[in-house]
């Protein structure tokens, strides 16, 4: 009896689960769809599903008319550069948290954790002045501060949950043996913790790649990265869906192969600890 | 060289003192045992001596040089953990030779050190393996060649057999000591299990609360001790306290006897009771014997194999020169 009641369950967990994930997913399928169609196709009503023609022709004229390599390159470099140097600045911080609490560090974890509670609006104007005096606007390196520097409370959080996860003991044991700090973050804290840390590499790189209030605002020609690439394809150029789609494709396909390819790996870096 | 003394040392966690002003000396070479029930504070005075928590007031000197203020690394202790606190990420060679290569020794070297470690503590063939694929046993061997490949000058041991099942317990007592009459190291180990105590000891500290209630070796210890408190830690089964008129008999305000100094008599004797239960190991018999008007329940050990059992009448003679007498204050009176 409760064996056909688990069974059915299950068949409509299932079935919830798959109707979410393809709602979840339709608008990427939808804009994929959309860059293979004409621009007249695109805003056909009722919409076309799979009767149109398809043409590569969207592509061809969204590569011609902007560089797509050095917009690419430019989220490369962004994006990983803001990913390793807040590793760089977050594990000594999670270290010092999770293994040498004060009776502060709660707060300073909420602290930083409010900074994402600030719409980044509010913060534009300043930040736009010290671009300014610094001579940092339309710069990759000005933009790999400010992303990281706006990924780094999610970051110091992931890595100080991971490493709340390791015994204690292992870095006394360490220390005993005669590590010094550095060796013992580098050759025992940093080893044991990499499904963690590979993890939060991996998520902090995909909201870095696909940030786009900052990208926007503070970059133009040069330092422009593929959410730039997308947004002059929208408005000044009037509506052009199919070409708008077609570079929100090739955008997000880099970074839709690099999750496909690590989801075991974030899955459990995510849920890491979650089962024990 | 591995003389260690403490002096004055006071441990506080927030306005919490768990380590009175306490003093005391391990000699170089000797094998002193911190003993006491959980909570006394034995693994907390280890930790000090280790540097892994700053004490609060007071002075540690390692071999005559003050090391209050000095990190663990640079003392030259080498401490193994309760939880062997192996290095998961890396094979047994490698954990055995990270204080060599902490120590930035060359490779030659430290290849030769962890080879001769490895042999010593029957590792040999297990070297190219990881430590979740061993066994608890082969772990805290592990855990040892890594203290002992650096030649420390002391060794600190944080109750390192209680995660072992009983028959591996004896086995690495037996290895733990055969390893410092080799050695000669001094050691300074950390249980609640007075029988480790007993038989691995040159020294034995006891605590309760943070404070050394005896030091001593071991038969010292079990002859004369000190209080009711060592009195009843010391010796297994636990020693019979008795107070109330038996005890003004003697001109105390408690007495204790120990199980092994109450003869079972065929009749007659000092005191008797009813069997409660009968434990027979075949070599000994120990009775817990209630009703006897003296204590709520008393043991007693008998040689070999006697045959009472439940609720049959024993009859028990205490060796007069045996009985241990303490006054109000619990302190032994000579």
């Amino acid at each position: 009896m409760s064996r056909t009641v688990t069974k059915q369950r299950k068949m409509i967990t299932t079935a919830a689960a798959w109707t979410i994930g393809l709602i979840i997913f339709f608008p990427i399928y939808w804009t994929i769809l959309t860059s293979f169609k004409t621009e007249a196709q695109a805003i056909n009503d009722p919409p076309l599903f799979f009767a149109f023609d398809w043409t590569l022709e969207n592509y061809a004229l969204v590569q011609e008319r902007s560089d797509y390599m050095k917009f690419l390159w430019n989220s490369v470099i962004i994006a990983g550069g803001s990913t390793i140097l807040g590793i760089l600045v977050a594990i000594p911080a999670a270290w010092s948290m999770a293994f040498v609490p004060s009776k502060r560090t709660k707060d300073v974890l909420l602290w930083m954790l409010s900074t994402k509670m600030l719409p980044a609006v509010g913060v534009l104007y300043p930040i736009s002045l010290i671009f300014v005096e610094f001579n940092l606007l339309d710069t990759r390196g000005g933009l790999v501060v400010v992303l990281m520097l706006i990924n780094l409370p999610i970051i110091v959080w992931m890595l100080y949950t991971y490493f709340k996860e390791i015994p204690g003991e292992i870095l006394e044991a360490a220390r005993m043996d005669g590590a010094t700090l550095k060796e013992e973050i580098l050759y025992v804290l940093t080893p044991m913790a990499i499904p963690g840390i590979a993890s939060t590499i991996l998520l902090n790189f995909i909201l870095a790649w696909n940030e786009a209030f900052w990208t926007l605002n503070l970059t133009a020609a040069n330092a422009a990265p593929l959410t730039a690439f997308i947004a002059s394809y929208s408005s000044p150029e009037g509506l052009f869906f199919a070409k708008l789609s077609a570079a929100s494709t090739m955008a997000i396909t880099p970074i839709l192969i690099l999750g496909w390819f690590s989801q075991k790996q974030l899955v459990r870096g995510l849920t890491f600890g979650a089962v024990k | 060289m591995g003389q260690i003394q403490l002096k004055q040392v006071t441990k506080s966690f927030g306005d919490v003192q768990v380590i009175p002003p306490l003093d005391l000396t391990i000699q170089d070479g000797e094998f002193t045992v911190f003993v006491g029930p959980s909570g006394c504070g034995k693994s907390t005075l280890l930790r000090l001596i280790a540097g892994l928590e700053d004490i609060t007031t007071g002075h540690i000197e390692i071999d005559g040089q003050d090391a209050t203020d000095v990190v663990p690394a640079k003392r030259g202790l080498a401490m193994v953990f309760q939880s062997y606190a192996l290095y998961p990420h890396m094979s047994v060679r490698k954990n055995i030779a990270f204080p060599l290569r902490m120590a930035k020794l060359n490779q030659a070297e430290i290849t030769k050190r962890v080879e001769r470690a490895a042999s010593v503590l029957n590792l040999t063939d297990y070297l190219d393996r990881r430590p979740g694929q061993l066994s608890g046993g082969q772990r805290q061997r592990v855990a040892i060649g890594r203290a002992i490949v650096r030649d420390p000058a002391a060794f600190l041991f944080d109750e390192p057999l209680s995660n072992l099942d009983a028959a591996l317990r004896v086995g690495m007592r037996l290895e733990i000591s055969e390893l410092h009459k080799r050695l000669e190291t001094t050691m300074v180990y950390v249980t609640h299990d007075q029988v480790e105590a007993m038989t691995m000891a040159d020294k034995i500290v006891v605590l309760q609360a943070g404070v050394i209630e005896q030091v001593g070796t071991p038969l010292e210890l079990y002859h004369t001790p000190r209080n009711t408190f060592v009195a009843g830690f010391i010796g297994s089964p636990k020693m019979n306290l008795m107070t109330g008129d038996e005890a003004a008999k003697h001109d105390a305000h408690t007495i204790g006897v120990r199980p092994e100094h109450i003869d079972v008599v065929e009749s007659g004797g000092q005191w008797q009771g009813t069997v409660g239960v009968a434990e027979h190991l075949g070599s000994d018999t120990f009775f817990h014997i209630h009703n006897t008007g003296l204590a709520e329940t008393m043991t007693v050990r008998a040689i070999g194999d006697v045959n009472l059992k439940h609720g049959d009448t024993i009859h028990l003679a205490p060796r007069v020169d045996e009985i241990h007498r303490f006054d109000a204050d619990g302190l032994r009176i000579a």
